[in-house]
């Protein structure tokens, strides 16, 4: 799936950033980004990249349903993983 | 939200004939269902589900070649997690791995990357699946592999691209969509550019739409709107992430790094210039061309109808097989396996919760 994860910058070094998603935090790269953002920004992460800027009220909004959705595709992975002996793991996409 | 249900039942009484919209991106399939929005649509608006699960449409022979891959000496194949239980024309790679080919999951192709730089000694290919939301992190990656001077990362692109799947769809003639629910977070990369040929060529409403209850409803109500008055654009409902232009610096790595091929499509067959190769320049990357897997893909032929439920020319009910021989527990095709599949989605909510379908 093609879903983005809206995430907050905390440190950033050059082309790498520290995002905090859900309390996670994960390292992302931020050679795709159209424009310049820094700590405290919030951008869109899809595969490890920041894809784009997202204004913080959007930011805790989308977060709030994609929570859901990435809850209920998990969920079903987990029923999933219980007959099928095998980890899945959620792709690290959010939404298409 | 109201105000929203009660201007779509004006709009349709004045359309006043059936109308099909079809939702390209399987997240949008998910959140239909997941926020009940066929509950709140007035009579007479169908909902298809379309091309847009990734893990769906990639085909039985790129599947097998990446399970050929994963079986090479001293290679690792990477890949995201929800194509481990994909079949092949035979196996899946969860099997491929039980036999003991190394496949590894990573959640980003930088893992991948960060994986191969500490195996020296092993090739480390991605397994690089997925549309324009994903493509452009891949690109990043190999461009990241080359300056870090990571030679043993390869990747195996089967990357697709969403608006060649519409055009092949409308020019078949096989499916009647009035309009399209465009994929949000495809078109945060790509901009509504590449989607003007479905409202000046085909005459579509096309409206480029978000993943909450409000968004979809909105994204719907915009979409008959335009019909109500006979107009046909490309719009933007999920404005605070998508920009006309799209993500330019996101496009030009993309296009530095990949160029367009022709593209199987599982279940649909070739559709022209519809996926993405490693361009020339980086052909020291590209797995098809470094390892030449050798393949040998059969023709499986089941009652399987993904091919026909990924065009929007059936749902997943009109399907013999559905909830039957083919449940999400043991999928026969790639709609059941993923969990954006539509059969996996209309299984779980027609199974569980005797929704509205």
């Amino acid at each position: 799936m093609c879903l983005a994860i809206p995430s907050r910058i905390v440190e950033r070094e050059d082309l790498r950033a520290v995002v905090d998603v859900y309390g996670a935090r994960r390292e992302i790269n931020l050679m795709l980004m159209p424009e310049e953002v820094g700590v405290g920004d919030y951008v869109l992460v899809h595969a490890g990249f920041a894809i784009q800027k997202v204004e913080r009220d959007a930011a805790r909004d989308a977060l709030k349903v994609i929570s859901s959705i990435i809850e209920e595709v998990s969920r079903e992975d987990r029923n999933a993983a219980e007959t099928q002996p095998v980890a899945r793991s959620p792709r690290g996409r959010d939404a298409c | 939200m109201k105000e929203t249900v009660a201007r779509m039942r004006e709009l349709m009484e004045k359309i006043d004939r059936p109308v099909r919209l079809m939702e390209v991106c399987g997240t949008h399939t998910v959140a239909i269902f997941r926020h009940g929005i066929r509950d709140l649509l007035p009579e007479g608006v169908l909902l298809l589900s379309g091309p847009g699960c990734p893990v769906c449409v990639t085909a039985v022979r790129d599947v097998d070649t990446a399970i050929a891959i994963a079986k090479s000496e001293g290679v690792v194949l990477t890949t995201f997690g929800d194509m481990m239980r994909v079949p092949g024309s035979g196996k899946s790679l969860f099997n491929a791995k039980a036999e003991g080919g190394d496949v590894r999951i990573v959640y980003s192709p930088l893992d991948a990357l960060t994986f191969a730089e500490r195996e020296k000694g092993k090739k480390v290919v991605f397994f690089a699946t997925g549309f324009e939301t994903t493509s452009p992190s891949v690109a990043g990656t190999i461009m990241e592999a080359e300056r870090r001077g990571v030679e043993n990362f390869f990747i195996y692109s089967v990357h697709k691209t969403v608006p060649p799947a519409l055009k092949a769809l409308l020019e078949s003639g096989e499916v009647r969509v009035d309009g399209f629910i465009l994929p949000g977070h495809v078109s945060t990369v790509i901009g509504t550019a590449p989607y003007g040929f479905l409202a000046s060529q085909h005459g579509k409403p096309s409206v480029v739409t978000g993943f909450d209850a409000q968004d979809i409803l909105s994204g719907i109500r915009m979409i008959l709107e335009q019909l109500a008055a006979g107009a046909a654009r490309i719009e933007i409902q999920y404005t605070r992430v998508v920009k006309p232009e799209g993500n330019p610096k996101a496009i030009a790595v993309l296009g530095e790094c990949f160029e367009p091929e022709d593209a199987e499509w599982r279940g649909i067959g070739t559709i022209p210039l519809s996926g993405l190769k490693v361009r020339e320049a980086f052909g020291h990357r590209d797995a098809a061309a470094v390892l030449r897997p050798e393949v040998r893909t059969e023709n499986v032929r089941t009652a399987c109808a993904c091919g026909d439920v990924l065009k929007g020319v059936k749902i997943p009910t009109d399907c013999g097989l559905f909830g039957k021989a083919c449940t999400p527990d043991r999928p026969v095709g790639p709609c059941m396996v993923s969990s954006e599949g539509s059969c996996a989605a209309y299984y779980k909510y027609k199974a569980i919760e005797g929704m509205k379908l």
